[in-house]
């Protein structure tokens, strides 16, 4: 439980209908023993000021709409503890890094999921489908927990240094991520072209173990531990 | 804001990317028609991918089980309320969707032999009605987001169009009757624009957000349910809402049916298993609006459970942790979020909540969208689709069964698109024209909201409108409470024809999308207490004290009177009824009896 305290924070803002540059707004906001989470208290900020713009839904952390930079790092507002800040300090809130903003803290995620579509994200099996299920042994189902529970907040690709620098050439953790669920997925019968898809110096090279990543993802995901496995499954078969 | 508005011409435009919306355009995109897609949201985002603990079709992977045990359940689960060809369609279709599904790429769980996982729900019974049977095909407790996301990505194979982060306004409608599509805003520019096309489906969800306490995310605000009574078409059933059993007390967050059906137990401050008193054959397994029930009854009794003896624990401490981890993990995961619980040591506090809304725009069950007319009293309204929540086809009629929703969403979904793809195959037609005030409502609602003066706050007019919803049309609905509810209702919607907002940019103005939203809450809100107010018995999720369960009506039930549906029109604020279709397609009709667990 929380305490009813004054929350003080620092927001990014930028409307490009009416400002020339970014600021950072200082404001305050009473919150209730029950609010818990840090969107609750964005809640109540918009209350106040109706003009601060973010992107909000299910508040439980499974439709990935939320993320922002909270304190300097990348996580879910409606999976953040107001108990986890610190008394005194402000609250420093800005988009997601490296994506084009598009208002105070809605950034333009275009290019994330241009990166998530690349990696044909849908299973291929070009075998006629049977009359019932493509059987799968609950082994092998197995191997795609900690792949498929990705919710594309894009956590993961926006605190990723490779990504800052080539949004347009490297996957990203997200993406890759994404890449290896279907590789990993007995029902699938394209893993070479997918590995051609991503042998090239950028798509998938990039990556350079910095694992940020991993520190952020909300859903306590490892996208490093998917892209190491198909940099194996690469030199596996280069063999 | 400037008044021009872009027409762009589709052959067809669904609203909504959730799942209904999503199965529907794999349909039309997949026949090559040219589609567009609309959502407020990126698709993944919407509201089907928070559902947790599984979609219903009687594979019998685990265990005998048939389509028409079913579809006894379904019956038996709406209160004789739902229309029996439209249950019996859906499910007969069940097998087949949820097979579609695999083959998309869907990560099932597995059975030791390779097949589809199922679990027991509640109110899902073998051989009509005996004991619990494993009908629930599960993704673990994420089969919602699994299950969107196989659909989204089935969709990026088939090349649809999306328009994202895209708010449709109102329902295009000519003076016969036809709708030839939707005007809405881009979200990032605030450009107004209207989509001219042959068919239009709905498949916008929800609008659980009319209530205080709710399971549902933030977008659940009705929207095609608003638009379509603005636009003249009688909203079915809407006095039926589903209260879920397990949400997290104080946070509304879901706790899935999963939980029981997976052997947790809920129990009283006294430790009891109180659900043995209420439903002695299915016990914590019984539909919903029973097992809700019997819980408010503890607290009132003084049964319930905290310093303030306000809620109910969900007990799963005596289930192996490694099953918790692997059928539950998310719930694990939610119990620490939002309740400070360790499920696998403490119980979870849970209590009621707002979480489904059964009525909704009356279709039939090839998705088309129907009304009374001249000649019956379902006359199909050319070129208007719906399916999913924001539909009433009506297969839950006065409680839905868990897993039914999810199935809902995929057969009429599916049915929807292929009715839609069937009439523009059979007989192409070119567009027809748009009358001339078609964007008038759309323009008059954005202008007022621009030039609005001394209004009423938009924040502050929602939270009126959900602390008396809650309050006057909760799980127990009493006859005082109703009448003054429709009173305030009308109130409150008074000041929402008057909402000011501060933010007047064109730039993603979120608070001018708070504001249009909360036009379609409002109409739902009314909606709902207005067809509670007048329905005088005890059904399903509707149940009030001055229908009382006696001998001569066993629980309320009035079938002489009100075996009917609600329809509730804007204009004049008036209601209608119709009949409930108690023929099936092929089978026997399921004869009313007693609901009893």
């Amino acid at each position: 439980m929380t305490t009813a305290r004054t929350l003080q924070f620092k927001i990014y803002r930028y409307d490009p209908d009416t400002d020339q540059k970014p600021t950072m707004q200082d404001i305050s906001v009473e919150i209730d023993a029950t609010d818990r989470k840090l969107l609750d208290a964005l809640v109540k900020l918009k209350a106040k000021d109706d003009a601060i713009a973010f992107r909000r839904s299910c508040r439980e952390g499974v439709c990935g709409s939320d993320a922002l930079n909270i304190n300097g790092r990348n996580g879910l507002a409606c999976l953040t503890d107001i108990a986890s800040f610190p008394e005194g300090k402000p609250i420093v809130l800005r988009p997601l890094p490296g994506l084009p903003v598009i208002r105070d803290l809605i950034v333009d995620m275009t290019q994330f999921f241009k990166q998530y579509h690349s990696i044909k994200p849908y299973l291929i099996n070009n075998d006629p489908p049977p009359e019932r299920e493509r059987l799968q042994s609950p082994e092998e189902r197995e191997e795609l927990n900690g792949l498929y529970e990705c919710i594309l907040c894009a956590c993961c690709s926006t605190s990723c240094p490779s990504f800052w620098w080539n949004p347009d050439k490297f996957v990203g953790p997200a993406g890759l991520l994404a890449a290896y669920r279907f590789i990993a997925d007995t029902r699938d019968q394209a893993t070479n072209e997918r590995l051609d898809n991503l042998e090239d110096p950028y798509r998938l090279f990039r990556c350079h173990t910095i694992m940020n990543c991993v520190d952020v993802c909300p859903k306590g995901l490892n996208p490093t531990k998917a892209i190491g496995k198909i940099k194996d499954m690469m030199v596996q078969r280069s063999i | 804001m400037s008044a021009k508005v872009t027409v762009r011409k589709f052959d067809a435009v669904i609203v909504g990317a959730g799942g209904a919306g999503l199965r529907a355009a794999i349909q039309l995109s997949e026949a090559g028609l040219k589609t567009a897609v609309i959502t407020k949201v990126f698709p993944t985002r919407s509201h089907t991918v928070a559902a947790q603990g599984g979609v219903a079709a009687s594979l019998g992977n685990s265990e005998e089980d048939h389509w028409h045990w079913h579809m006894y359940d379904t019956v038996k689960g709406s209160d004789w309320l739902g229309d029996q060809d439209a249950i019996e369609f859906m499910c007969r279709k069940a097998n087949e969707c949820v097979i579609e599904l695999e083959h998309y790429g869907m990560p099932f769980d597995r059975t030791d032999n390779g097949r589809i996982y199922q679990r027991p729900f509640g109110g899902h019974m073998s051989n009509f009605g005996e004991k619990p049977v494993r009908r629930s095909c599960a993704a673990a407790d994420r089969t919602g987001h699994a299950m969107l996301h196989a659909m989204y990505q089935r969709n990026i194979k088939a090349n649809t169009q999306f328009f994202v982060e895209w708010m449709a306004l109102d329902l295009i409608r000519d003076a016969e009757g036809e709708v030839l599509g939707v005007t809405a805003m881009e979200m990032e520019t605030g450009e107004i624009y209207a989509f001219h096309s042959k068919a239009t489906i709905f498949a916008t969800g929800g609008a659980g957000r009319i209530y205080y306490s709710s399971t549902n995310a933030f977008i659940n605000t009705g929207d095609g349910v608003g638009m379509a009574a603005r636009a003249g078409i009688p909203l079915e059933d809407m006095e039926f809402w589903q209260f879920h059993p397990t949400g997290v007390a104080g946070a509304g967050v879901l706790i899935t049916e999963g939980v029981r059906g997976e052997g947790g137990i809920l129990r009283n401050a006294n430790k009891e298993r109180f659900m043995e008193r209420y439903a002695p054959n299915a016990k914590d397994l019984a539909s919903r609006d029973v097992v809700s029930r019997a819980m408010v009854t503890e607290i009132n009794e003084g049964r319930g459970c905290g310093p303030n003896k306000d809620f109910v624990y969900l007990d799963i401490t005596h289930l192996d942790p490694a099953t918790i981890m692997k059928r539950l993990p998310g719930i694990h995961e939610i119990g620490i979020q939002f309740a400070g619980v360790d499920c696998l040591k403490e119980m979870l506090p849970v209590v009621p909540t707002c979480h489904y809304q059964m009525g909704g725009i009356p279709t039939n069950y090839h998705g088309q969208v129907v009304v009374p007319g001249k000649r019956t009293q379902n006359e199909i309204v050319p070129g208007f689709f719906a399916a999913g929540e924001c539909a009433c086809a009506s297969v839950h009629g006065a409680n839905r069964l868990g897993t039914n929703s999810l199935l809902d969403l995929l057969v009429f979904g599916k049915s929807a698109g292929e009715t839609a793809v069937d009439e523009l195959k059979k007989s192409p037609k070119s567009h027809k024209e748009l009358p001339a005030d078609a964007f008038d409502r759309t323009l008059a609602r954005l202008d007022r909201l621009n030039t609005q003066k001394g209004g009423s706050n938009v924040h502050e007019s929602r939270l009126d409108m959900q602390r008396s919803m809650q309050k006057h049309a909760g799980v127990f609905r009493f006859d005082n409470l109703l009448k003054e509810g429709v009173q305030k209702i009308l109130d409150i919607q008074k000041d929402v024809q008057q909402t000011e907002i501060k933010d007047k940019s064109k730039v993603f103005n979120t608070a001018r999308i708070e504001a249009l939203e909360l036009d379609n809450l409002i109409e739902v809100a009314v909606a709902t207490m207005v067809s509670a107010e007048a329905r005088k018995e005890s059904r399903g999720a509707h149940v009030r004290d001055d229908a009382p369960d006696t001998p001569e009506r066993p629980n309320g039930r009035d079938d002489a009177n009100w075996l009917k549906h609600s329809l509730w029109y804007k204009e004049g604020n008036r209601l209608d009824y119709k009949s409930v279709n108690l023929r099936p397609l092929s089978v026997d009709t399921i004869a009313l009896k007693t609901r009893a667990y």
